[in-house]
């Protein structure tokens, strides 16, 4: 019984799974190691994308919003309202600009998953969340170093209300928690749940055009096509949580840098 | 029985690496999803008792949510590693 269970040596021939090599890409312009390639592109493309959002909808803005100006207004106070004031209070007025630019740059990455043409979530590479995670390092330290001066680091390290004999327990873990985690999971967080997804997605449709290849297997294709579409669905779902989740825990690290007691 | 499975298992060909990989996921997986599942129930019991906070609820649902998923993805990324 278990013997056969076990007793398959390979698995069936035919259909290669794809691997890791999906998120390969090759120099478009350019030659090196300073080209540009297509993720390159693609975030160019984002970053203009975002631009131009911003711009055509906020160049005359109506007092009776229509069109592009409502949407995005809905998005600008979505984060006012549901990430900046819910998080940091009042303090966090003066950051809504920024977050919302990082909220919508992060979404148009990760929607570019599913857009037609396309297909390649950007930050599935190893190069967008990095840099969106040592951005916000720097600035929840820079904010706390602002209000607090160095006492910033005091409080971080040294949390008040503490016996002073657990500080040898505290310190450590606080250091690691604050200046270590922080930004990995960051971008462990998105990256992994972008190339999961651009994983699931690319398997689920080359198997369905696989399985639509011989008669036989057509049966089998036709729910692996209605998964693979459903999957796209909750990808949307997906792309909106991870620009969200990303955009409130930087609302999180600044708020907790700006008033640290809690 | 012990025995025979270790038999067993010396027999199997082929890429053992991979079969370490779906354990590294898969077990990888256990904790976080309890996790999430726990997190979840307590939330909407709190929002169910106390519908004024839900707002206050949710986001700091999904902020634990994103700290207890960490360790799956965790897991996941160390599948391709190794």
């Amino acid at each position: 019984m278990l013997a056969a269970a076990l007793a398959f040596k390979r698995p069936p021939q035919g259909f290669e799974a794809p691997g890791t090599e999906i998120f390969e890409t090759h120099c478009v312009l350019g030659s090196g190691d300073y080209c540009l390639n297509r993720a390159s592109l693609l975030m160019i493309l984002a970053a203009i994308i975002v631009l131009a959002l911003f711009l055509i909808a906020f160049r005359r803005p109506q007092l009776v919003p229509s069109g592009l100006q409502n949407a995005m207004e809905t998005v600008v106070e979505f984060v006012r309202n549901g990430i900046a004031l819910e998080v940091m209070g009042r303090d966090g007025l003066p950051w809504v600009p920024f977050l919302t630019t990082m909220f919508v740059f992060i979404f148009v990455n990760n929607i570019f998953e599913i857009l037609p043409l396309i297909h390649f979530p950007t930050t599935s590479r190893m190069a967008i969340p990095p840099l969106l995670a040592v951005l916000a390092y720097v600035l929840f330290i820079g904010a706390g170093i602002r209000r607090h001066g160095l006492g910033f680091f005091r409080d971080a390290l040294f949390p008040p209300g503490v016996p002073p004999a657990l500080y040898v327990l505290v310190t450590p873990i606080e250091f690691v928690s604050t200046f270590l985690v922080r930004p990995v999971t960051l971008t462990v967080r998105l990256l992994a749940n972008m190339v999961a997804g651009h994983l699931i997605l690319t398997i689920f449709f080359l198997g369905t055009a696989y399985l639509a290849l011989k008669p036989t297997t057509i049966p089998f294709a036709i729910p692996a096509f209605g998964l693979g579409v459903f999957l796209m669905m909750f990808e949307i779902l997906v792309s909106v949580l991870q620009a969200y989740i990303f955009t409130i825990l930087t609302a999180v690290y600044v708020g907790l840098a700006i008033h640290p007691e809690h | 029985m012990f025995r025979q499975l270790i038999g067993v298992l010396a027999q199997v060909e082929g890429d053992v690496g991979t079969i370490g990989k779906g354990l590294v996921y898969g077990l990888g997986a256990i904790g976080p999803g309890i996790g999430i599942g726990f997190l979840v129930g307590k939330a909407v019991e709190a929002m169910a008792r106390q519908p004024e906070a839900a707002g206050m609820v949710r986001t700091t649902m999904f902020l634990g949510i994103a700290f207890v998923e960490a360790l799956a993805l965790f897991g996941f990324v160390l599948s391709f590693i190794i």
